[in-house]
């Protein structure tokens, strides 16, 4: 499990991975993550306006809009029909993630992401085992009671305690009451449910996955022979029940991870010093 | 009888993996359905509860009504970046204002009411307006001059600061004049605020210059009366019709008056009865009271030099 932090110990003997090797994906997951942050905050910070709003609802260099499809459904479920520039920019965002992959928002560009990330880390570290993650089925439930909540209240109900746009608004227009939200997420993951809130609760996580059914950017075990069932990526993957079926072939030839439930993170490829991952794309077949 | 039974139907079941299996998925799916029903439902008691807007939070204009709001803002602050002056906030959690909806708090920042109306525009929702175009027609509040007991022209001086800093002066703000019976030589020029024309914008708060505002600025929901739907202003259907539309209604003649009746307006031509009072009246009339000055028009302070 520790493998990945000591990389040197290598026992096949091959060569050591630099540090770029082992931490590729996590570099480029939080460049990621903190430009889109500095895109919107270039503007309050320097004066230098790239992206207005945040992601909920933004207007990038005055022309590209972009709204989040979850919360146009919402505030269809209340009644209210937006103007265009929001269902454009929720047809925009939702076409994106249809093509590309739905969950890639979670590690990609949720800040959620790293602090749960963080929760995970810690928990790994600190070696606590304690409490019972709650059926990863809850966020779909979830997701169906925040719509009904919006259609029954005629206001966008989970917005008061969203955690996703909370954290988001809060690092562009400043924040207070919502750290103690976002710090209730950290210790919930780390000592009650392992990948609780990301991983079993989120409704906005299960409704980008329902979106990434079928898209297009996907990990991959192409090189599955090589595994030496050392566990490291189960250990860091933060949806581990999606590896096993490309990994082992379980119900499954392609080496694809083809469950949406994948976030697309590429930590498996990170962490697996026989370099058993790729990125790739859905047609991408070849295996070994 | 009952104990015969149980037991050979029970191990059966008990011990089939298909039936544990299902027994686990019944477990996992009402354990989900129940937490996410559960979180769902605070979420929106809790949003239920905290939906009143509190009596200092602005809406920026063309907002629509409080309910429908909170139903078409997502939170995304457009409005607040395109506000040249800073006066739009968005809501913190713990904030009594919904989580992440824009508002301004007049005394510390009133709304400029800029022609362009740049808020309006930036909203992608409709959450507000954009059938709002003229910023006077704007209705973010209400002014209401709240505390006459401070307010340095109802003291008798002339502060006037809120209606010379009105957009809207002399349609939303007007001076009225009335006699001051502290001094019983002076006028009181009291501010008053006309709901038809008052936008809300916060400046007459902003700008009171006592330590703590006299004329605050609230929602219009909280600052207005309402009268009830069937009630007519006689006076106004009279003159929209050109006449009463109940047609000449019998005087009665009202006990210790003498002349007019009461009701009929101070227009109307007044014909006294010419002659001495009537001496039915004379008995019962209340012995004569020792001359006092009469009571001035106007509000008495009981301060008397």
């Amino acid at each position: 499990m520790t493998s990945s932090s000591l990389p040197l110990k290598n026992d096949a003997g091959a060569p050591a991975r630099s540090l770029w090797q082992r931490q590729r994906w996590l570099i480029l997951r939080r460049a990621s993550q903190t430009l889109i942050l500095l895109a919107f905050l270039a503007g309050p910070w320097f004066g230098v306006w790239i992206a207005k709003g945040n992601l909920s609802s933004s207007l990038t260099l005055g022309v590209l809009p972009l709204t989040d499809p979850l919360l146009v459904l919402q505030t269809l479920a209340t009644g209210h029909l937006p103007y265009s520039a929001a269902l454009i920019g929720a047809a925009i965002v939702l076409a994106f993630y249809l093509l590309i992959g739905g969950r890639v928002f979670c590690s990609w560009v949720c800040p959620v992401n790293v602090v749960t990330d963080a929760a995970a880390w810690s928990r790994r570290r600190l070696g606590i085992k304690t409490g019972r993650a709650p059926d990863a089925d809850t966020r779909y439930w979830l997701l169906g009671g925040i719509l009904l909540a919006a259609a029954a209240t005629g206001t966008l109900a989970w917005e008061w305690v969203n955690p996703v746009s909370l954290l988001h608004r809060g690092l562009i227009f400043g924040m207070g009451g919502g750290l103690a939200v976002i710090a209730g997420i950290f210790f919930y993951d780390l000592l009650v449910a392992s990948r609780g809130w990301c991983g079993h609760l989120c409704p906005m996580g299960a409704f980008y996955g329902l979106l990434g059914k079928k898209a297009l950017l996907r990990v991959a075990a192409p090189n599955r022979k090589a595994c030496d069932d050392c566990m490291d990526c189960f250990a860091v993957c933060p949806e581990p029940q999606v590896i096993r079926p490309a990994l082992k072939k379980v119900g499954q030839e392609s080496p694809l991870i083809l469950a949406s439930d994948c976030t697309t993170c590429g930590r498996c490829i990170d962490v697996c010093d026989k370099q058993v991952f790729k990125m790739t794309h859905r047609f991408d077949q070849r295996s070994e | 009888m009952d104990t015969g039974k149980k037991p050979a139907r029970k191990p059966v079941e008990a011990d089939t993996p298909a039936s544990a299996a299902r027994r686990k998925f019944i477990n996992s799916v009402a354990a989900a359905a129940g937490g996410g029903c559960l979180l769902a439902l605070g979420a929106g008691l809790y949003s239920k509860s905290a939906a009143a807007l509190p009596a200092q939070a602005l809406r920026p204009p063309g907002a629509l009504p409080e309910a429908d709001f909170l139903g078409a803002c997502v939170r995304c602050g457009l409005c607040v970046r395109d506000c040249p002056y800073d006066t739009l906030k968005l809501s913190d959690l713990g904030d009594p204002v919904a989580t992440g909806t824009p508002y301004f708090t007049a005394r510390q920042v009133a709304c400029e009411m800029c022609e362009d109306i740049p808020c309006v525009k930036a909203c992608p929702t409709g959450a507000l307006d954009r059938q709002l175009t003229d910023i006077n027609k704007a209705r973010m509040g209400l002014a209401a001059l709240v505390d006459h007991e401070s307010c340095l022209n109802f003291l008798g001086l002339r502060c006037d600061v809120c209606y010379r800093v009105c957009p809207v002066i002399d349609k939303a703000i007007t001076l009225e004049t009335q006699h001051n019976p502290r001094s019983d030589r002076h006028a009181m020029l009291l501010p008053t605020v006309h709901s038809d024309a008052c936008t809300g914008c916060g400046k007459c708060e902003k700008s009171c210059v006592l330590p703590v505002a006299a004329i605050k600025v609230f929602p219009r929901q909280l600052a207005q009366g309402a009268l009830p739907a069937h009630y007519r202003k006689g006076w106004e259907e009279k003159a929209r019709h050109g006449g009463s539309l109940i047609g000449e209604q019998v005087e009665l003649p009202v006990r210790g008056f003498d002349g007019p009746t009461a009701g009929r307006s101070a227009t109307e031509a007044v014909v006294a009865p010419s002659g001495p009072a009537p001496t039915a009246a004379a008995p019962v009339a209340p012995p004569p009271v020792p001359k006092k000055p009469a009571v001035p028009p106007g509000l008495d302070s009981r301060w008397k030099p």
